[in-house]
C-alpha cells in the first residue's frame, strides 16, 4: 500500500462517511460538521432543487444518536417559522444512520457577519429577528439550548435563520441530564446539567448580543445584555418577548427597563427622540424673540 | 450493517489463554502502532532513524514482556493514549540512563520496515510544533487508513470485481493535486456505464466504511472508546 497523504486521509474519511442516499438526493459537497453528524449539499432531483442534507457520523449501538437527530427533524417539522430552516423529508440510511433533508440556506453565519463592518443597526435588525424565531420555539415549549453566533445564519436579503436544533429541550419531559450547550453561552443551569427553562436561551441570547453591540455600546444596550446573560435566572428577563421590548424601547429611544439613567442622560435621550420638533420650537422661539428685539427698536 | 459485531478486542486477546490468539493480537497491535510511534520518537524525540528503530522495536519487545497492556485500564484513558504516554516515559527513561539502546530483536511477529517509515517523514506535513498527541494521532489514523485500504482491494479481487477497487482508487484515492475524475470521465475510462460507477463505488464506501469500523472496534477496549473513536474519524475535522 503507499503512503497516503493527509489529503488522501481526508479523502478517504469523507468516502467511510458518505451517505448512501435514495437516487432522489445526489450530493454535490460539503457544507459543514457538527459535533453530531455532517450536512451536506445534495441535488433534489425530484424538485429539482438545491438542499442541505444532515445525516448522522455514526449510528451508535443504545440508538441515542439516532434518537437525538430524529428528534431534531420533528422539532424542526413541527417549528414553522421564517427564522427557523424548514425541513422537506427524514428517514434512515442501510447503514443504520438518520438523516434529514432540509433548505439549504445560503449566506453567512452570524460570528462572521459580526466580524464584518456590518453597521450597528443591521446588526441589531438581525438580532431581532433571532429573537422572534427563538420567541417562537419558546411558544411551542422548544428550548435550544445552543444559541451562539456560529448556530445562526444570515442571509443576503437579512432574513436570518436559526439552526442547530441538535441539543434542544422539547418540553419538560425531554430534559437531558447530560451537559449539553457551549461555555460562555449557556447559563450556570445548563453547566450544572440540571433542567432549563426560555430562561437559558435568554442568557445565550444576551451573551450572543453582546457580541452584536460591540466592544463600546451605550450603557443603556450593554445593561440589556447584562441583564439577559444575568448567571441568575430570576434576574435576567423572563421571557424573550421581554427582552424584545427593552430593545425596541432602545431602538425607540424610550426608557429601558435594565438601565437606570442619570437626569442628565434622560434629558440627553428626550433631546435624540425629539431632536427635529424641539429644534423646530427652539428656532420658533429665537426667530420671535429676534422679531420683538427688532419690533422694539 | 451499520456496526461490527461485538468480540473482544486485541487488548483483551493479548490476555488470552491462547498463545496463537495472544500472538495474533500483538501482531494486530505491533501493526497499528509501530509506524505512529517511530514517527513519534523521530519527531518528539528528535532521534535518528536508527535510534528511533532501535526504541521501537524495544518498546515494543519490553510492552510484551512486562505485561504493559495487562495494566492498562480503559477507565482512565483510550487505549492509543495510553500506548502513547508509555512510549513517552520508555523514551525518557532511555535517555535518561543514557544507555545503548540493544535491537529488540524478539519481536518478530511482524517485520517492521523502518526504511519506509524513514521515507515516509521526508513526506510528513505535521510540524514538530504540533500537539504531539495529534501527531500521533495522525500517524495512527494514516496506518490504519492503509490497511483498510489493503483490505479494501483483498476483497475486491477476492469478489473476482477489481473493477469496483479501480472505481474508489481513481475517484476516492486520486493523487494529491490531481483533479477528481468525473463519474463520466470514469466511466469512458474503464468502459462502464455511469450508473455501475455510482454503484460500484457505494458498494466500495459502504465496504470500506464496514471494514474501518471493524478494524476499530478491534484496537479500541470499550463500546465508549470504539464510539468515540469512530465519531472523530468520521465526523468532524479538528
Amino acid at each position: 500500500m503507499n503512503w497516503l497523504s493527509d489529503r488522501a486521509i481526508e479523502r478517504l474519511r469523507d468516502a467511510a462517511a458518505w451517505p448512501e442516499l435514495d437516487a432522489r438526493y445526489v450530493i454535490t459537497g460539503v457544507a459543514g460538521r457538527g459535533g453530531m453528524g455532517t450536512v451536506y449539499v445534495a441535488r433534489d432531483q425530484l424538485l429539482d432543487r438545491e438542499v442541505a442534507v444532515k445525516v448522522l457520523d455514526l449510528a451508535d449501538r443504545k440508538g441515542s444518536r439516532v434518537a437525538r437527530l430524529t428528534r431534531e427533524a420533528h422539532i424542526l417539522a413541527r417549528l414553522d417559522h421564517p427564522g427557523i430552516v424548514p425541513v422537506h423529508d427524514a428517514g434512515v440510511l442501510p447503514d443504520g444512520r438518520s438523516f434529514y433533508v432540509m433548505k439549504l440556506v445560503r449566506g453567512r453565519r452570524l460570528d462572521e457577519v459580526l466580524a464584518g463592518e456590518a453597521p450597528h443597526a443591521l446588526r441589531l435588525d438581525l438580532f431581532m429577528r433571532v429573537l422572534d424565531a427563538v420567541a417562537f420555539a419558546h411558544a411551542h415549549g422548544v428550548v435550544h439550548r445552543d444559541l451562539k453566533p456560529e448556530n445562526i445564519m444570515a442571509g443576503a436579503f437579512g432574513e436570518v435563520f436559526v439552526m442547530d436544533w441538535g441539543v434542544a429541550q422539547d418540553g419538560a419531559a425531554d430534559a437531558e441530564p447530560a451537559i449539553v450547550g457551549t461555555p460562555g453561552f449557556m447559563p450556570p443551569e445548563q453547566a450544572g446539567a440540571r433542567e432549563v427553562d426560555a430562561r437559558a436561551d435568554i442568557f445565550a441570547l444576551g451573551a450572543v448580543l453582546a457580541q452584536v453591540i460591540g466592544r463600546e455600546p451605550s450603557p443603556a444596550l450593554a445593561a440589556i445584555a447584562a441583564k439577559a446573560h444575568n448567571p441568575e435566572a430570576q434576574a435576567r428577563y423572563q421571557t424573550v418577548e421581554q427582552l424584545a421590548a427593552d430593545l425596541s424601547r432602545f431602538r425607540n429611544q424610550d426608557r429601558v427597563s435594565a438601565y437606570r439613567e442619570s437626569p442628565a442622560e434622560q434629558l440627553l435621550r428626550i433631546y435624540r427622540r425629539y431632536e427635529l420638533p424641539i429644534l423646530l420650537v427652539l428656532a420658533y422661539v429665537v426667530m420671535r424673540l429676534v422679531l420683538l428685539v427688532w419690533a422694539g427698536v | 450493517m451499520s456496526f461490527p459485531a461485538t468480540r473482544l478486542s486485541v487488548v483483551e486477546r493479548t490476555r488470552s489463554l491462547d498463545e496463537e490468539t495472544r500472538r495474533v493480537a500483538w501482531a494486530t497491535i505491533i501493526e497499528a502502532y509501530w509506524k505512529p510511534a517511530y514517527k513519534h520518537l523521530r519527531l518528539k524525540w528528535s532521534l535518528g532513524p536508527d535510534e528511533a528503530a532501535d526504541l521501537t522495536q524495544e518498546f515494543f519487545t519490553t510492552t510484551l514482556e512486562k505485561d504493559v497492556v495487562e495494566r492498562y485500564d480503559p477507565a482512565r484513558a483510550r487505549f492509543r493514549t495510553y500506548l502513547r504516554l508509555c512510549l513517552d516515559g520508555f523514551a525518557a527513561n532511555a535517555r535518561k540512563a543514557e544507555r545503548r539502546l540493544k535491537r529488540g530483536g524478539e519481536v518478530t511477529i511482524v517485520p517492521l520496515d523502518f526504511q519506509t517509515a524513514e521515507g515516509e517523514m521526508a513526506r510528513h506535513e505535521g510540524s514538530v510544533d504540533a500537539d504531539v498527541d495529534e501527531i500521533f494521532y495522525q500517524e495512527w489514523l494514516r496506518a490504519l487508513l492503509e490497511r483498510s485500504v489493503a483490505e479494501l482491494k483483498q476483497f475486491a479481487d477476492g469478489s473476482a470485481r477489481p473493477i469496483m477497487f479501480d472505481v474508489f482508487a481513481r475517484y476516492d484515492l486520486a493523487d494529491e493535486g490531481d483533479a477528481r475524475p468525473t463519474y463520466a470521465d470514469l466511466a469512458h475510462d474503464l468502459g462502464l456505464t455511469a450508473a455501475t460507477v455510482t454503484n460500484h463505488l457505494a458498494a466500495m464506501r459502504r465496504q470500506f466504511r464496514q471494514i474501518i469500523l471493524t478494524r476499530l472496534r478491534d484496537l479500541t477496549a470499550s463500546e465508549e472508546e470504539f464510539e468515540s473513536e469512530a465519531a472523530r474519524l468520521l465526523g468532524s475535522r479538528r
